[in-house]
């Protein structure tokens, strides 16, 4: 089950992080590196039916 | 008077030349029990496998051999088995090169290797690279030989159809040789005429798919350059022949060589072969000295016909589907149609099996060729990627092979071919739980070595039983067939791939080496049942 409720510690730090991880990339680096993002927690999560619940609630986020 | 049949294309082998038939002077067209229309690797594997099985047959094709040129290369190890079954795969191991290594790159980074690593205990390897004429010599070859054994198999060169007329049971054919027209009549008429199929367009039936808008440039080339034995492969190569480059080796010194060159380009061009020798010499680097051997530009189609069985005519191989060729499954699927026809129409023809028997070679091979079209869309669109996102992620996922283990596996040159295993067929019979996934009704038959030879090899001429460290008596009677019992001790390969959690195993197996049903124990009823069911008797 994919997991839709809070489950980070620190919110803030978190994103800030994530934001802070593009600095100085233009967008293009900046869209390859969300795809690579991407991939690495994909297969860190590794379960199929979480994945597709997630690509489910990405591409229509009013479809809780 | 003489007519024509115009040669389309060169040959490589001439292998049946034109000799006129008593059929051309008869009063009424003969009848026969089956015709092939194609002499390619789909049909003469046919013609051989419907042969040996004691089916007369009667193969037509407008040339007189195999054409030049190799198209096909690499076949894989399923293939090889059923060319063993047919008696045709010594010589395609003998001159056929093996290979295991991978080489990937992106640019002018290698970003990993693999070792295709064959699990021991088979007797034909992963794969093999031979050119297309050759596996077609080789399969006429068996034929000749099956022939001096009075397999009833006769091959007509230079024999056109030109128009074909469908009947309840039977189907004739209008046929154009060097001495004019002919009819001849067939009760079985198996379309093996490729991928323009001038049957299936005789008999108006659609062909329906997807094109992929680009262009491949095939050039074999002929060089004693030292490079390994390696299959390698680029993403968006340095040397900028293309968005992708291939480099694989055949016998005799031949490399190919694949570019892609995308969509909007001028064929006549690209083929002059100087503008081939730049590409290559991009690629092979300044100082290499080679001839072009053979070359060619392809777009490529993934498509089938809805359905496979047409009343008394049947369609194999390419004029059936056709996928574009990354992961070699074009022939090598057709000759998985092959091994799947056959028996069935041997067993419809000597009236043992009731004719729906031939619908289930439609609805599994329908389920093969979709598994075909899939993967080999899959990696089409990996290696042209149809968008920017997609290509934004395919790239990702490149950059990430060179250091991340788990990317490597999304990289997607060509998934290999693999056999079709028949989940949920209507033939498949009962199943166990215990016992290993890959041997499931429905999967073919993983070769193991035997006292004295190989496991295969003592299947594939009927049904068979295999008791694997169970008991059971030597034959079972049913349905008008004999079914032999093979007794085997369970040897550690033996157990791994066939027994799993389960001390002993009872297994029928179909004549195309496929797994019909198994059981922990022999049961007369319960095994004549799944008998029966495999004969498509329920
Ligand atoms: C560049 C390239 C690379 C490929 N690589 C691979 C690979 O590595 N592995 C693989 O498995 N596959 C590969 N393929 C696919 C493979 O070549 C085909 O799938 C295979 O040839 C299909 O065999 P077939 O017998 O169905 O048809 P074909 O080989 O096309 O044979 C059809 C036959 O029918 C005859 N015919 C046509 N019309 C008539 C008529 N009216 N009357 C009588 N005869 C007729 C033709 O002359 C021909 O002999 C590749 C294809 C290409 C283009």
């Amino acid at each position: 089950m994919l997991i839709t409720t809070p489950n980070l510690a620190k919110p803030d730090e978190t994103y800030a992080r994530l934001i802070a991880t593009h600095d100085g990339l233009s967008e293009g680096e900046s869209h390859a590196l969300n795809a690579r993002l991407v991939l690495i927690l994909m297969n860190h999560i590794g379960d199929d039916m979480v994945l597709a619940e997630a690509l489910r609630l990405a591409r229509d986020p009013g479809a809780v | 008077m003489k007519h024509d049949v115009p040669e389309r294309y060169a040959l490589a082998f001439r292998l049946y030349p034109y000799a006129k038939s008593p059929d051309q002077d008869a009063a009424r067209p003969v009848r026969h029990k089956a015709v092939v229309v194609g002499g390619g690797p789909v049909g003469l594997a046919t013609a051989l496998d419907l042969g040996r099985r004691g089916v007369p047959v009667v193969l037509l094709d407008d040339h007189e051999g195999a054409g030049l040129g190799s198209r096909a290369l690499c076949f894989a190890k399923r293939t090889l088995e059923i060319c063993d079954r047919l008696g045709a795969a010594g010589p395609m191991l003998g001159k056929g090169v093996q290979w295991n290594l991978g080489k990937v790159f992106h640019d002018n980074r290698l970003l990993y290797e693999f070792n295709l690593l064959p699990e021991g205990g088979h007797a034909m390897p992963a794969f093999i690279n031979l050119q297309q004429p050759w596996f077609e010599k080789y399969l006429h070859d068996a034929i000749l030989a099956a022939q001096a054994e009075g397999a009833p198999i006769e091959l007509r060169g230079k024999n056109r159809v030109d128009g074909v007329i469908p009947g309840e049971d039977h189907a004739t054919l209008e046929v154009m040789t060097p001495d004019g027209p002919y009819r001849l009549e067939a009760d079985w008429l198996i379309a093996c005429d490729g991928a323009r199929s001038p049957l299936r367009n005789m008999l108006g039936l659609g062909f329906d798919g997807r094109v992929f808008e680009d262009n491949f440039l095939i050039a074999d080339v002929k060089m004693k350059a030292d490079f390994p034995t390696e299959r390698w492969f680029w993403f968006e190569p340095h040397f900028k022949s293309g968005d992708s480059a291939l480099l694989h080796k055949q016998p005799d010194d031949i490399w190919r060589i694949d570019f892609q060159l995308g969509w909007n380009i001028d064929r006549a061009k690209e083929l002059e072969p100087a503008r081939i020798r730049a590409r290559v010499d991009a690629m092979l680097g300044p100082d290499v000295d080679y001839e072009l051997d053979w070359c060619s530009i392809y777009t490529f189609q993934c498509r089938r016909m809805e359905r496979f069985r047409h009343g008394r005519v049947l369609f194999a191989g390419d004029a059936a589907h056709q996928v574009s060729p990354f992961g070699a499954r074009g022939a090598n699927s057709g000759v998985q149609d092959v091994d799947n026809l056959c028996w069935k129409l041997a067993l419809v023809v000597a009236g043992l099996a009731p004719d729906s028997l031939l619908d289930t070679y439609d609805s599994e091979r329908v389920y093969g060729a979709d598994e075909n079209i899939l993967n080999s869309t899959r990696a089409t669109d990996f290696i042209t990627p149809k968008t920017p996102v997609s290509k934004l992620f395919r790239n990702a996922v490149l950059e990430l092979a060179e250091t991340v283990p788990f990317a490597r596996t999304v990289v997607n040159s060509g998934r290999l071919s693999m056999p079709c295993t028949y989940d949920g067929s209507v033939l498949n019979g009962a199943d166990h739980p215990d016992m290993p996934a890959r041997s499931r009704p429905g999967s073919p038959c993983p070769d193991a070595p035997l006292a004295t030879g190989w496991l295969l090899e003592q299947l594939g001429r009927g049904f068979v039983l295999l008791a694997i460290g169970a008991e059971a008596p030597e034959r079972l009677e049913a349905d008008g067939l004999t079914v032999p019992c093979l007794q085997l001790d369970p040897t550690e390969a033996l157990a791994a791939r066939y027994l799993g959690g389960v001390p002993a195993a009872i297994y029928l197996i179909r004549p195309d080496q496929h797994v019909a049903a198994r059981w922990d124990s022999y049961e007369e009823q319960a095994v004549a049942a799944a008998l029966a069911r495999a004969m498509g008797k329920e």
